[in-house]
Parts: structure tokens; C-alpha cells; sequence
């Protein structure tokens, strides 16, 4: 990267430092910044774009998990890092996941029998 | 730190049981913003008086501050390779940044929240109002927290208490930072482009 270049260090000397820490190098750092300004680029563009709407909320969901996926493994290293760290983090976010599933389906689950029983 | 002393935050793991307790916090914090999510998911659709999303939602303004919160990360993870490396002076200058585009992304709420209690949504409006502002606030909240602890952190590079043997402070700075990203990153869908 041209700014750390001209800080002083070179990329040998850097790449041996990071690799030493188990984490990405500064070259894989920008490349994941691309590819996340280009999702978020998708994910603006496919909500503009009325021929997307009829897939509108799976394509805005699966564009938002691989951004997620990529900051949680890349910049927050646990592609690298101790498993355990990874079991830290995932265990709590799947039980986030299953209560909010649960919820929409007790709420709208419940919507959607009263409205068939033509109950208010 | 000394070898010594690093040893001492070691776990029978091996792991540092700094880095260990702060993911396990993180895990704590994902319950926290997945609760508030669900309840504005919950409560989606059901004010019965205006304004709603859709009416109200700057999708280009937020997209603005999306990119802005991205590009943070980005200057955040070049800060602590350039601490790890012993480079300093880009150390500090990637600090720096990744507080100010976390500052900037502050000012772009602050105007956003202004904007819309202008024109007549307030945490006591109707449902989305309430669960909105409580999502967002909270997570308004947390970078506030994390632009705080980024500049106490460039001050002390600044003084000259910072240093490649503090890399894990940065590290551990870093993955409140993601998280702080990753929670926008689902709101930006769940909230602003899901309406």
C-alpha cells in the first residue's frame, strides 16, 4: 500500500510482521474494502432497480451476510485466530438469530392464523 | 510488555485472556443488538400513524454514511498492522482517521435524527419512531464509545506510550470497532433498505 510505502516500511518487512501475527496483509485488508464498497454499491443499486423488488429482501439479506462474513473473518481475524474466539462470538449470534426468528414467527405466525380464522 | 508480563494474560488455553474476554463481551453485545433488532422487526409495519419508513428514510444520505463507517474499518485494520510493524507515524495517522470517519458518521446522525424530528417522527411518535431511535441511538451510542477510545488511544501514540508491545490494546480496539461496523451493516439492510 502507497501510504505505508511511504511511511517507511517496505512490503517484505511488513507482510513478515503480519504473517508473524497470524492476521491478513495490508494488500488482502484493501482488496476486502473493495469488494465491501462493491456490495454496498449492489445493495443500493438492487434497491433502486424495480426489476430486482420481486427478490428484494433474499438478495439485500445474502449481500449483507457476506459483507458481515467478510469484516467478522478478515478485519476481525477469526479466520486466523483461536477457534474458540470464533465459538465466543458465533454461539451468541445463532442464539440472536433463532430469538429473532422465533419472535417474527410467534408475532406474524399469530397475524397470520387470526387473520385465517377471520378473527380480529 | 515484557515477555513476562504478556505471559501473565495468557489462559490455561493459551489464549490472551484479554482478547477472550473481550469476545465473549462481543458475544454479550450481539444478544444486546439482536434483541433490539427483533424488536423493531416485531414492531415493523405497525404504527398506525405517520411518518413511516419509507416516508421518511434518506437512503443516499445513509448509504453515504454506510461507505464512511466501511471505509473506518478499513483505516482501522491498516492502524494496527502499522502498530504491529513498529510503524508508528502511520500508526498514529490511521488512529486518527478511523476517529475522524467515525465522528463524521456521528455528525451524519445527528443531522439525520435532527431532519426527522423536524419533520414529526420522535422516539414517542409511533412504533417505528420508538424502535428506531432506540436501535439506532444505541448503536450511535457505541460509536461514540469506540471514537472516545480510538483518540485516548492515538494520545497516548501521540505521547509516546504506544507501541508495537501494545499492538494487542490496538487489536482489541479494532474488534469493538468491526463489531460496532457489523451491527451497521445490519441495520443499514434491516432498517433503512428493507422498508
Amino acid at each position: 500500500m502507497s501510504g505505508d510505502a511511504r511511511g517507511g516500511t517496505t512490503g517484505t518487512r511488513a507482510a513478515g510482521h503480519e504473517a508473524a501475527h497470524g492476521h491478513p496483509t495490508v494488500g488482502v485488508y484493501l482488496r476486502i474494502a473493495a469488494v465491501l464498497v462493491v456490495l454496498t454499491v449492489l445493495e443500493v443499486g438492487v434497491f433502486y432497480v424495480p426489476a430486482f423488488h420481486p427478490v428484494l429482501v433474499p438478495t439485500l439479506l445474502v449481500l449483507s451476510a457476506v459483507k458481515f462474513t467478510l469484516v467478522v473473518l478478515f478485519y476481525m481475524h477469526l479466520r486466523s485466530d483461536s477457534r474458540f474466539f470464533s465459538f465466543l462470538f458465533g454461539a451468541p449470534l445463532m442464539l440472536a438469530a433463532v430469538v429473532l426468528v422465533a419472535l417474527l414467527l410467534l408475532f406474524f405466525g399469530a397475524l397470520t392464523l387470526r387473520g385465517a380464522s377471520g378473527g380480529g | 510488555m515484557t515477555h513476562a508480563a504478556a505471559a501473565t494474560h495468557r489462559t490455561s488455553m493459551g489464549l490472551d485472556s484479554r482478547k477472550m474476554a473481550f469476545w465473549a463481551f462481543i458475544g454479550s453485545e450481539c444478544l444486546l443488538f439482536g434483541s433490539l433488532i427483533s424488536t423493531y422487526l416485531v414492531y415493523k409495519g405497525r404504527s398506525v400513524v405517520g411518518p413511516y419508513p419509507h416516508e421518511i428514510l434518506n437512503i443516499p444520505f445513509t448509504s453515504v454514511s454506510t461507505f464512511d463507517l466501511l471505509m473506518s474499518s478499513l483505516m482501522m485494520v491498516l492502524a494496527l498492522a502499522a502498530v504491529q510493524r513498529g510503524d508508528m507515524k502511520w500508526g498514529k495517522i490511521w488512529l486518527f482517521s478511523t476517529a475522524l470517519l467515525g465522528l463524521v458518521f456521528l455528525g451524519g446522525q445527528v443531522i439525520e435524527f435532527t431532519e426527522f424530528v423536524h419533520k414529526g417522527l420522535t422516539i414517542g411518535t409511533n412504533l417505528f419512531g420508538c424502535t428506531f431511535f432506540v436501535l439506532t441511538g444505541t448503536h450511535g451510542a457505541h460509536v461514540t464509545v469506540g471514537v472516545l477510545w480510538l483518540l485516548t488511544l492515538w494520545v497516548r501514540a501521540l505521547q509516546g506510550k504506544l507501541g508495537p508491545a501494545n499492538a494487542m490494546t490496538v487489536e482489541i480496539t479494532g474488534l469493538y470497532w468491526h463489531f460496532v461496523d457489523v451491527v451497521w451493516i445490519v441495520i443499514f439492510t434491516v432498517v433503512y433498505l428493507i422498508q
